[in-house]
């Protein structure tokens, strides 16, 4: 089965109600300190639907990345209800684009882009055909004997994604993947990231704390805040892709929708404060 | 002062001519300066202002050493103490990389020999030489054994250090893909361990070259210590310079090897030295 089908899928399943893969009932999350209990997030309520390309936005230290600790499996929610979609076959639930680098320093580009995959056992020529298709796709074919100490920061961060990509999961976790990097860079990726997954079809939650970030790439925007933290608003983004980023920027709307949300985020963190 | 004339400030016609000098005289200077030394000596030697009993010229030295390597016996008491080092090492390291990695990755084991492995390495090896005499006898063994508790020490020290100060997001990454826990061990923990591994072969290198020596001044009728010690006894004092300057050449080939092994085997480790 071929991850990336040769044909560019143009039209987006609109009006198709797609089956929800993950989702959060009054999720919360609380943690034990030395000053005593910590909580996280509260009553946090999310569906995600399959193919959908959801950003969760909000500022720093309002509960996004322990969440995606608990998506991701590496921690556990405390209260509520998470119910996930189990995968057919061997397929993994969900992989993880981290912040940070991430990427393996003891791998060249192409063993770590194969990482996942040979965990699984998977057969070799159909890892070697998937990582020479995903290596393209990020534009690192030139580059796979190569190790990460020798790649730029922006190249790392492609390598984790091609990664992420093909493990081939259910779900895609990506916690502020771009942020360690500078602008021009940002905006390559997030547009190359936007081809991928729309060659993939895969479902992604894309955290971020930038408002720009969170409106290009997503279908939806999950606006995150307080503490305890909680959904403070579920905007569904109007722009039809495929999207420009200076033709989006330009718009009347887009400007608009910035400001309602980066009044919410300025609430957020007021409340945060208080 | 006239508030209307601007000072100039001249340019300079060196653009790194004269850094580039000094660089190749810094680098001449290094290689020749032991050179001079050892000159410095034949000179001070043969206008007698050094007594040659005890300081004798290098070239006499050359002599010994050319009489010594000739008639094998020079080979001979290499070739036994390399086999002491070598067999001490395997039987200190493998043990040490072993029991190193369970520590690095069980704290709750970690915090009960920690301490243990703490308070007995300060201990000088050669005090124990005895007790170990007494235990394995005054053969080969015991200095396998002398020269294996001395390695076994730095490499369990480096193995957990090496282990435990893995950075977490890799292990995040492993448990994100699900990895199974021997996977983990050989896939992550080794690899990210192996250049605090190295530097524990550096250490254990030289410290069995000096405990080695010690117990082959005390308690051995062969080996390079064997050399030097015995020919101080019998006021071969040539002798002894030629054991003194092979036991530095020993100990300079050991480090520069490590040091190219490193650099060939672990490129992504060494790349952001000097």
């Amino acid at each position: 089965m071929s991850l990336l089908p040769l044909e560019f899928e143009t039209d987006a399943p609109a009006d198709a109600i797609q089956a929800p893969i993950i989702v959060l009932e009054k999720v919360g999350k609380r943690f034990l300190t030395k000053a005593g209990e910590y909580e996280a997030f509260a009553d946090f309520d999310l569906t995600i639907r399959e193919g959908e390309f959801v950003c969760l936005l909000g500022p720093s230290g309002c509960g996004k990345t322990s969440l995606l600790r608990i998506l991701a499996g590496l921690d556990s929610h405390n209260s509520g209800v998470l119910r996930i979609r189990e995968p057919k076959g061997d397929k993994p639930f969900m992989s993880v684009v981290f912040q940070e680098n991430s990427i393996f320093p003891w791998l060249s580009v192409r063993d770590n882009v194969a990482y996942g995959l040979r965990s699984r056992q998977a057969a070799s020529a159909m890892v070697d055909q998937r990582v020479d298709q995903l290596l393209e796709t990020v534009g690192l074919t030139g580059f796979q004997r190569l190790y990460p100490h020798q790649l730029s920061g922006g190249m790392k961060q492609r390598v984790s994604i091609a990664r992420a990509f093909a493990n081939d999961p259910q779900l895609l976790l990506m916690d502020e993947p771009f942020s360690a990097l500078d602008e021009q860079n940002r905006s390559l990726l997030q547009e190359e990231l936007l081809r991928i997954w729309s060659l993939s079809g895969k479902t992604v939650l894309f955290i971020t704390h930038s408002i720009d970030e969170a409106l290009f790439l997503g279908d939806r925007v999950v606006v995150m805040g307080g503490r305890p933290g909680h959904v403070m608003a579920d905007i569904s983004v109007p722009f039809p892709r495929p999207r420009q980023q200076y033709a989006l920027k330009a718009s009347p709307a887009y400007g608009a929708l910035v400001a309602e949300v980066a009044e919410l985020i300025r609430l957020a963190m007021q409340v945060s404060r208080a | 002062m006239d508030k209307e004339t601007l000072t100039e400030i001249p340019a300079l016609a060196d653009i790194g001519q004269a850094e580039l000098r000094r660089r190749r005289l810094e680098r001449m200077l290094t290689v020749a300066s032991p050179f001079l030394v050892l000159f410095a000596w034949e000179l001070v030697v043969r206008a007698g202002m050094l007594d040659s009993r005890i300081f004798p010229a290098p070239s006499m030295i050359g002599e010994t050493f050319e009489r010594l390597l000739l008639s094998g016996e020079l080979m001979a008491h290499l070739s036994i103490s390399l086999l002491r080092i070598g067999a001490g090492f395997l039987i200190g390291a493998i043990p040490g990389v072993l029991l190193g990695t369970a520590m690095g990755l069980s704290p709750l084991l970690r915090a009960i020999v920690a301490p243990i492995v703490a308070s007995l390495y300060p201990i000088p090896k050669i005090a124990i030489f005895p007790m170990v005499m007494a235990l394995c006898g005054i053969g080969e063994l015991s200095k396998y054994m002398l020269v294996g508790i001395a390695v076994f020490f730095f490499m369990v020290i480096n193995t957990y250090t090496g282990v435990a100060s893995l950075d977490r997001i890799f292990w995040d990454v492993g448990r994100s893909f699900r990895v199974s826990r021997m996977r983990r061990l050989l896939t992550i923990a080794l690899p990210g361990a192996l250049p605090m591994i190295a530097a524990g072969v550096r250490l254990s290198l030289g410290v069995s070259l000096l405990v080695l020596v010690s117990a082959e001044f005390v308690g051995a009728k062969s080996g390079i210590g064997y050399l030097v010690w015995n020919s101080w006894q019998i006021f071969d004092v040539e002798a002894m310079y030629v054991g003194i300057v092979v036991i530095g050449a020993l100990g300079w080939i050991f480090f520069a090897g490590i040091d190219e092994l490193e650099r060939r085997f672990l490129p992504w480790a060494t790349a952001n030295r000097h």
